[in-house]
């Protein structure tokens, strides 16, 4: 049975509507309850199978699907790349049909490729949720980072959030743009051209090509990774001329004319993109989009199972 | 000795501007008469009449860029599939990629693939030499050799010639041999690990994209080697208006460039790749409505000599993978007519006898290749097609291995309903009724 309010995968978020972003949101703030109690166990997705299939190392993300699942009571099975049956040429499509074919109730997939969870969910009849795909979208991030923003700034509409970085290669920049897009807040991002992609102009956001000039208009900063090898692709110099030009320091939140809520997706680089201070300081809400990550699995995962979303 | 009259259909050949209803009469490998209506004929051989009503009478169509994928890939497709595809969609002619594995980048392979063709007896099938050895870009493949054994021009297709140098050798080399060099135009560096155009829609779809000045910066480069040598550059699968306007550039100079373009430049844009559609993946990508406009008009002006398929048959497994992953190209023999139709004669864009043109007479003419025109004493290649006959693709019923086709389900006017090669008759019997459910 597809979910009567997200049909029957979570893909991304370009295609939600703000409505049924809304009630992803407003149904994840009750579950945040669950991880805070002795017992962090409910029992809505008992009795269903879910696999978290990783094509690409992740921490964060796998191990907050895993306490999503486990705390719904759902049954899990983790299967990587390395040392299953995709090491040894299997294809993706193959892989999948060989896990429904025991029975299995809903994918969480992460791979590297865009399209690999539509691809995917295109093929199967199990519920798909995207865990991110390529430098396409990872939808439970930009939602997660949707309600942190909502818990410290209300309704979004009219908010300014820049995203700051590697907007070229992120799936996160995608997600959240489109998610703070559809709930009416203004977006803007930051960063050197080349790591910007060239059509950006036409997406509808505000581009800032100086850091400084984001913090003055920004009240909230979600600073993506700067992946390493963007160096051996010739995008950037160097990591130091980085920081320099581009890293959210102490001195230059300073001198912005308010205060600004701090987002890092993770893992960070610290002293690259964002210094330790800002990262641990007093704004930085970098540990409640953790939280908060677990408690928007959860809500993704009970919608897709067919659960009432709170309210409704 | 065996005839075939063409009886009433309209006859359009360009090569002698001649576009009226009349017959056609085939008599052995050779055309005997082309134009006015023959009333009685009477032969003392056999005497095929075919009716031609409500049908147009070409020059065989010439299609001078597909992949055979023999040797190497016969699971996709091989000469003899590949020619009949070809026949299937009114070419008479089609010239063969050396791509193969091994690449054919000697007399020897050259030789190997005139042999297959004569084996399959479907259309005519020409080789392509490789420009470097191995296709690897270091050095000459014997060009000399090659045209010995039947190849009609060089080409490196599938990867650019990356290195200028050689380019130029190639161009300066090839002239003692008359032959074009056929060049995929794509800066590597540029256009390294992209899966479709660069634009707004490869930045939503989070797919790398290909810039359109990948292709525009080796065009110009190829433009200029070509003034400098003399030599003939043949600019494969042109897909953006700044190379029609660079290609231009260089015909207005009287630098020798030519260049064809494929029907799904004509026809889709970027949009297509929306959902990840890996038939919408082919290199060069497909670009956007902007770039197909130009396109469409450099075909009316000639800017753009001819229409090329770049029929690329894979495997459907290849194709069923990750957008990224997927494989470039889409098969194209037995669409290209229709597309073309379609998109440029329907709309009003181009009348028959460009069509024609663009499809035959000048193909053969770029490439030195017999047929293109229906003249008295020329080899009898010959298209017959239905110019109206409205149809729905699907690809399950194609000739072709292939089935990797962004047209499945779309609904097309026109279609080839019999295919003469030296006089005989390799496809259709001219008077099946080719709409749906063939």
């Amino acid at each position: 049975m597809n979910s009567p309010v997200l049909g029957k995968d979570l893909l991304g978020l370009e295609t939600l509507s703000a409505e049924q972003i809304r009630l992803i949101l407003d149904t994840a703030g009750p579950l945040k309850e669950i991880s805070e109690r002795t017992i962090k166990k409910v029992p809505a997705l008992r009795g269903m199978t879910i696999v978290n299939l990783f094509f690409e190392a992740s921490t964060r993300t796998r191990i907050s699907f895993e306490f999503a699942e486990k705390r719904l009571s759902a049954d899990t099975v983790n299967v990587g790349a390395a040392g299953s049956s995709v090491s040894k040429g299997e294809t993706l499509v193959d892989t999948a049909r060989n896990l429904e074919a025991m029975r299995i109730d809903m994918v969480v997939i992460r791979h590297g490729a865009s399209g690999a969870a539509k691809f995917l969910a295109d093929r199967i009849e199990s519920k798909v949720v995207n865990a991110g795909d390529g430098t396409h979208e990872h939808p439970t991030q930009g939602l997660l980072d949707l309600l942190t923003l909502r818990d410290r700034l209300g309704d979004l509409a009219g908010r300014r959030v820049c995203i700051c970085g590697d907007v070229l290669h992120s799936r996160v920049a995608r997600s959240n743009l489109w998610g703070l897009k559809k709930l009416g807040a203004e977006v803007a991002v930051c960063g050197p051209r080349s790591l910007l992609p060239n059509a950006i102009d036409e997406m509808g956001v505000k581009v800032f090509d100086r850091i400084e000039a984001a913090i003055e208009w920004a009240e909230a900063l979600n600073i993506l990774r700067l992946q390493l090898e963007r160096m051996q692709g010739g995008y950037i110099p160097s990591l130091r001329e980085y920081n320099r030009v581009f890293g959210v320091t102490r001195e230059r939140l300073d001198r912005a004319p308010r205060d600004i809520i701090i987002m890092h997706p993770g893992p960070m680089n610290r002293g690259v993109e964002i210094d330790s201070d800002v990262a641990d300081g007093p704004h930085s809400v970098i540990l409640d989009q953790v939280t908060n990550g677990v408690a928007i699995r959860m809500a993704v995962l009970y919608l897709l199972a067919g659960g009432r979303p709170e309210g409704g | 000795m065996d005839s075939i009259l063409l009886r009433g259909g309209r006859v359009v050949d360009p090569s002698q501007n001649l576009d009226a209803i009349g017959d056609v009469l085939v008599e052995g490998d050779a055309i005997a008469h082309a134009g006015s209506p023959l009333g009685e004929v009477r032969r003392d051989g056999g005497l095929m009449v075919i009716d031609c009503a409500g049908r147009i009478v070409a020059p065989g169509f010439i299609d001078v860029h597909c992949h055979l994928r023999e040797p190497g890939r016969e699971d996709v497709e091989t000469i003899a599939t590949g020619a009949m595809a070809a026949a299937a969609g009114g070419f008479t002619a089609v010239c063969a990629m050396p791509n193969t594995d091994p690449v054919t980048d000697n007399q020897a392979a050259v030789g190997f693939i005139v042999r297959q063709a004569q084996r399959a007896g479907s259309a005519r099938v020409y080789p392509i030499g490789a420009v470097s050895l191995g296709q690897r870009g270091d050095s000459l493949a014997e060009f000399g050799e090659m045209v010995g054994a039947g190849a009609v021009g060089v080409s490196d297709d599938g990867k650019p010639v990356a290195s200028a140098q050689l380019m130029r050798s190639a161009l300066e080399y090839a002239r003692t041999f008359n032959i074009p060099v056929a060049d995929h135009c794509e800066e590597p560096t540029l256009a390294k690990g992209g899966a479709m155009n660069e634009g707004v829609v490869s930045a939503r779809l989070g797919l790398k994209g290909i810039p359109s000045e990948a292709e525009e910066i080796m065009a110009i480069r190829d433009i200029l080697l070509a003034r400098r040598t003399g030599g003939h550059v043949h600019l494969c699968h042109m897909s953006t208006r700044g190379s029609v306007e660079l290609i231009r550039w260089g015909k207005d100079r009287g630098i020798r460039v030519t260049a064809e373009v494929c029907p799904h430049h004509l026809s889709l844009t970027e949009d297509a790749v929306e959902g990840y559609d890996t038939n919408a993946k082919m290199n060069p990508p497909l670009r956007t409505a902007d770039d197909v406009e130009a396109l469409r008009e450099a075909v009316r002006d000639g800017t753009i000599d001819l229409v090329a398929t770049d029929h690329a048959p894979h495997h459907y497994d290849e194709k069923e993978r990750a957008f990224s992953d997927a494989p470039n190209g889409i098969v194209g023999l037995e669409t290209a007519l229709a597309v073309v139709v379609t998109h440029l004669v329907v709309p009003g864009i181009i009348a028959w006898p460009l069509l024609v043109d663009r499809m035959s007479t000048t193909p053969a003419r770029v490439f030195g290749l017999q047929g293109g025109t229906l003249r008295r004493g020329t080899v009898a290649d010959i298209t017959i097609f239905d110019p109206a006959v409205a149809w729905t693709v699907d690809p399950d019923t194609f000739l072709s291995k292939g089935r990797n086709s962004p047209y499945r389900g779309k609904a097309l006017t026109g279609r080839a309903t019999c295919t003469i090669v030296g006089g005989r008759v390799v496809y259709g019997d001219g008077r099946r009724e080719m709409g749906d459910g063939r």
